[in-house]
């Protein structure tokens, strides 16, 4: 049996594992923006923050996505269903490439212009809005890109303690020694960072300033 | 000191210093008046204290000791965005907006303060064509200009609320010395149809003799004198006769053209 006729025999629960796959990686990463964003302008605003904000984001990325899953189960609401589970530490993965995209795009910002856009009179929350904000943005999406691409790979492991997402097919046909199978779960994960990817560079494109 | 010049000057430093966070003193017991209409020019080498003093003076920095006066009250009493808002500024050519228009360039602080549509599209008019600029200017990026046009930009932008003072730093440092003659020029024609309070720092001797009403001396932190540009020639001052012989080559008939090195070899 080919991967084709697997996909078209199994379409049902091949589109379903990559729904929740998808929901999985979307929901972690909105909170990841929401959570790193914020995070990485207060950093340019009290610079001290820096050091253990970056460190603790980078700890997390080191700690292996399976050890993280399993350190995490004893936490009261969240290690009471997988999803949740597996969501929160996706978003932990994805903080520390927002958090730090964000710092420096901000802080490579023209010191010039800042600098001119404060001379004038412009009150912190508008050099912010105006200024800071949409010149860093290409910097911050490509945080994003990398988060994103990030997640829909750990999304996979997920499986393991029962989240759903085409690591369910991974990890079956590990255990029946099929490599098809496992194909089957790696081949749409794959597409689907592809895809985000690049929907996420036509929204930096949007978002981009003119000029 | 002397409440006869507290009502004549615009701009008035008392005896002041700045110092960075725990180090070096930039600039040290300053004390100088700036009167109403008048350009003062801050000259002086890299590194003197000229621009910290012109930061200083919108409230970019803040005093470590002494008091700087804004239209007879200190900075430190002024709301700080009112105060910016009331003084123009000028510095070299990065400090456009790279994702603005020209004209949203020229109308920030007019938009900052609320003006309606109308009234900013034909102040972008009316300083386009202030400026030597074409109008249909008013729609490009800034990287789509030379950097004559940025410079002019920068001027019209600093002119848009009409400020009583205007801060200029190297306002004509980055561009050709033909390029520049040509806005000193300019500049020198605007002030005097326009009579803005105007303190501008520059290392160029030349454009202080050319612009100045009166030049302010600096040398290492230290303010050395103030002369109106006939007495900078004359006066036997060390740091002002370095200052000069640092000049002397340019100064025969070729002087236009030889004088557009930046940096000062003393």
């Amino acid at each position: 049996m080919s991967l084709w006729t697997f996909f078209v025999t199994h379409r049902l629960e091949t589109t379903e594992l990559a729904l929740e796959h998808l929901r999985l990686v979307g929901v972690s990463m909105l909170l990841a923006v929401a959570i790193g964003v914020p995070s990485g302008i207060l950093l340019t605003r009290h610079p001290w923050l820096e050091k253990p904000v970056l460190g603790t984001a980078n700890v997390m990325q080191t700690i292996p996505s399976l050890a993280l899953f399993g350190l995490l189960l004893p936490a009261p609401w969240i290690g009471a269903r997988a999803d949740r589970l597996a969501i929160l530490a996706l978003t932990l993965y994805g903080l520390l490439p927002i958090i730090r995209n964000t710092y420096a795009g901000i802080r490579g910002v023209n010191a010039a212009v800042v600098e001119a856009a404060v001379g004038m009179g412009m009150t912190d929350r508008q050099v912010l809005l105006q200024v800071q904000l949409p010149l860093a943005t290409s910097v911050i999406i490509a945080g994003v890109r990398v988060a994103a691409v990030i997640s829909v790979g750990v999304a996979t492991i997920a499986a393991a303690i029962g989240a759903g997402g085409l690591g369910e097919y991974i990890f079956r046909g590990l255990s029946m020694v099929n490599n098809q199978l496992i194909l089957a779960g790696a081949v749409p994960a794959a597409l689907l960072a592809l895809l985000a990817d690049v929907a996420l560079g036509l929204v930096e494109r949007r978002l981009r300033p003119a000029g | 000191m002397t409440s006869t010049c507290q009502g004549a000057f615009i701009v008035e430093l008392r005896r002041v210093s700045y110092r960075v966070d725990g180090g070096r003193e930039l600039i040290r017991d300053i004390t100088f008046g700036v009167r109403a209409g008048e350009v003062l020019v801050l000259l002086g080498r890299s590194g003197s204290g000229k621009t910290t003093t012109l930061k200083l003076i919108n409230r970019l920095l803040i005093p470590t000791s002494g008091e700087v006066l804004v239209e007879g009250q200190s900075t430190l009493a002024w709301d700080a965005i009112r105060l910016r808002r009331r003084i123009g500024y000028v510095i070299q050519e990065t400090g456009l907006f790279p994702h603005f228009t020209v004209a949203r360039n020229i109308t920030l602080v007019p938009s900052l303060e609320g003006w309606p549509l109308e009234r900013r599209r034909a102040r972008v008019e009316e300083l386009l064509s202030l400026v030597g600029l074409e109008p249909q200017l008013a729609e490009r990026y800034p990287h789509e200009l030379s950097g004559g046009q940025r410079q002019r930009v920068g001027v019209a932008r600093a002119l848009a609320a009409d400020p009583p003072i205007l801060l200029l730093d190297e306002p004509f440092g980055a561009l050709d010395p033909i390029t520049r003659a040509d806005l000193q020029r300019e500049f020198k024609a605007l002030h005097a149809r326009l009579k803005k309070t105007a303190v501008l720092v520059t290392h160029d001797l030349r454009e202080a003799l050319f612009l100045a009403s009166r030049i302010a001396l600096f040398d290492s932190g230290r303010l050395v004198g103030l002369y109106s540009p006939g007495e900078f020639l004359c006066t036997s001052d060390p740091a002002a006769v370095q200052y000069r012989a640092a000049f002397e080559p340019a100064w025969d008939s070729a002087g236009s053209i030889r004088s557009g090195g930046k940096e000062l070899k003393v």
